[in-house]
């Protein structure tokens, strides 16, 4: 059955991780999908962005830059015996075919000394340099909006749902 | 209560072979039910039942308006209890997105859970910032924060590990993720790991609610 709503969703969310796939031809297509940010309050100076990764050729995320961060890192949380614990990592795999995930409860770009409060439906410019094995690099630009703070972890819950029409749906027309 | 132990029921026994099969099944099941005291009527928590620890009997912390609470105050309620700082990127907007669900989930009976939010941050975690950092999920959670040696004593409490970890150029904070549910009467009865879910926690606390 065809969605037109639903796919009109996937559309724009593709045209967001879209960004990140303009590039030169000849490249390796890296793809970002899903990218989003924790959107802060007023003084909180950090919070993490998240995205799916995937690339070709086994790729590295070796490193990140944002405008709205003083300081971009790569973090992984780990849950060890009931407690938490995050730490900076050198690096985030991305193995062909694979891909990597980032999301709450693994990895994420660490966004500190925010320059500004990040706002629900602002969007948060970001750099990612990937190496692959050949120590080649790109970088590749993505746009990632920013979910409300107190947002659900699953993505598809995008905060304009409610746009939906169902004119999509052929199955169930009414005359 | 395992699903699999209603399913027979609902089910005429086909044939002869089939008898032994699920009795062999059903045998194990049985064994655990009886091990597990269920036979007791006693409920089946999710969390991890702590009744009578003799750890995080009380808590006294100013909130982020400057006034000093306790948890004495909120006799009546089912207090939802867990600690953690605004910088967190991952399990503290996890945990009370997931306090949001289980109030939602709660309905009516939402009103009377109480969502505590410790902070093991107070250097960063400014009264301001911890209010503000709270209400953007629900206006009627309620952000704890004491001086350091407040913190220190809050979390010794609760048995809840917390240490600074430098990252390149700041901090974080490695710390317990664990959340504790007090009865109405004001007594610790759970903890529930950070892997479970808010229909994980909606069913012990429904459990509660019907003591």
């Amino acid at each position: 059955m065809y969605k037109s709503s639903r796919y009109s969703m996937l559309a724009l969310i593709s045209l967001l991780a879209g960004l990140a796939q303009a590039q030169s031809p000849g490249q390796s297509a890296i793809q970002v999908k899903e990218p989003w940010v924790r959107g802060t309050v007023a003084q909180q100076k950090a919070t993490g962005a998240f995205m799916q990764l995937s690339a070709p050729q086994d790729m590295r995320l070796i490193e990140a830059r944002s405008p709205v961060a003083g300081v971009v890192e790569l973090h992984e949380m780990a849950m060890d015996n009931n407690v938490m614990k995050m730490r900076a990592v050198p690096g985030i795999d991305i193995p062909a075919g694979k891909g990597a995930e980032l999301k709450p409860g693994g990895f994420h770009v660490m966004l500190l000394d925010l320059k500004k409060q990040l706002k629900e439906g602002d969007t948060v410019p970001l750099t990612l340099v990937l190496e692959g094995k050949d120590k080649k690099r790109q970088s590749i630009e993505v746009n990632a909006p920013v979910r409300a703070l107190g947002t659900r972890n699953s993505p598809g819950k995008a905060a304009n749902a409610e746009h939906n029409h169902p004119h999509g749906d052929h199955g169930s027309m009414k005359h | 209560m395992n699903p699999s132990l209603s399913q027979p029921r609902s089910h005429t026994l086909r044939t002869s072979r089939s008898v032994p099969l699920r009795m062999a099944l059903l045998l194990p099941l049985l064994l655990t039910s009886l091990l597990s005291g269920c036979s007791d009527n006693k409920p089946a928590f999710k969390g991890v039942d702590i009744t009578g620890a003799n750890y995080g009997r009380s808590l006294q912390l100013p909130d982020s308006s400057g006034k000093l609470r306790s948890l004495d105050e909120f006799k009546g309620k089912f207090i939802l209890l867990f600690f953690g700082f605004t910088q967190c990127p991952d399990v503290c907007p996890t945990a009370l997105t997931r306090a949001q669900e289980i109030k939602q989930q709660l309905g009516k009976d939402g009103e009377r859970l109480q969502v505590i939010f410790v902070s093991v941050d107070p250097e960063r975690d400014t009264p301001e910032l911890l209010g503000n950092y709270l209400a953007a999920f629900d206006r009627s959670f309620i952000g704890l924060r004491g001086d350091a040696e407040q913190t220190r004593q809050a979390a010794a409490a609760f048995k809840v590990f917390y240490e600074k970890v430098p990252t390149g150029s700041s901090y974080t904070i490695n710390h317990t993720a664990m959340s504790y549910l007090f009865d109405a009467q004001g007594r610790l009865r759970l903890a529930l790991r950070h892997t479970q879910t808010a229909e994980e926690h909606v069913a012990d606390l429904r459990l509660l609610m019907r003591e």
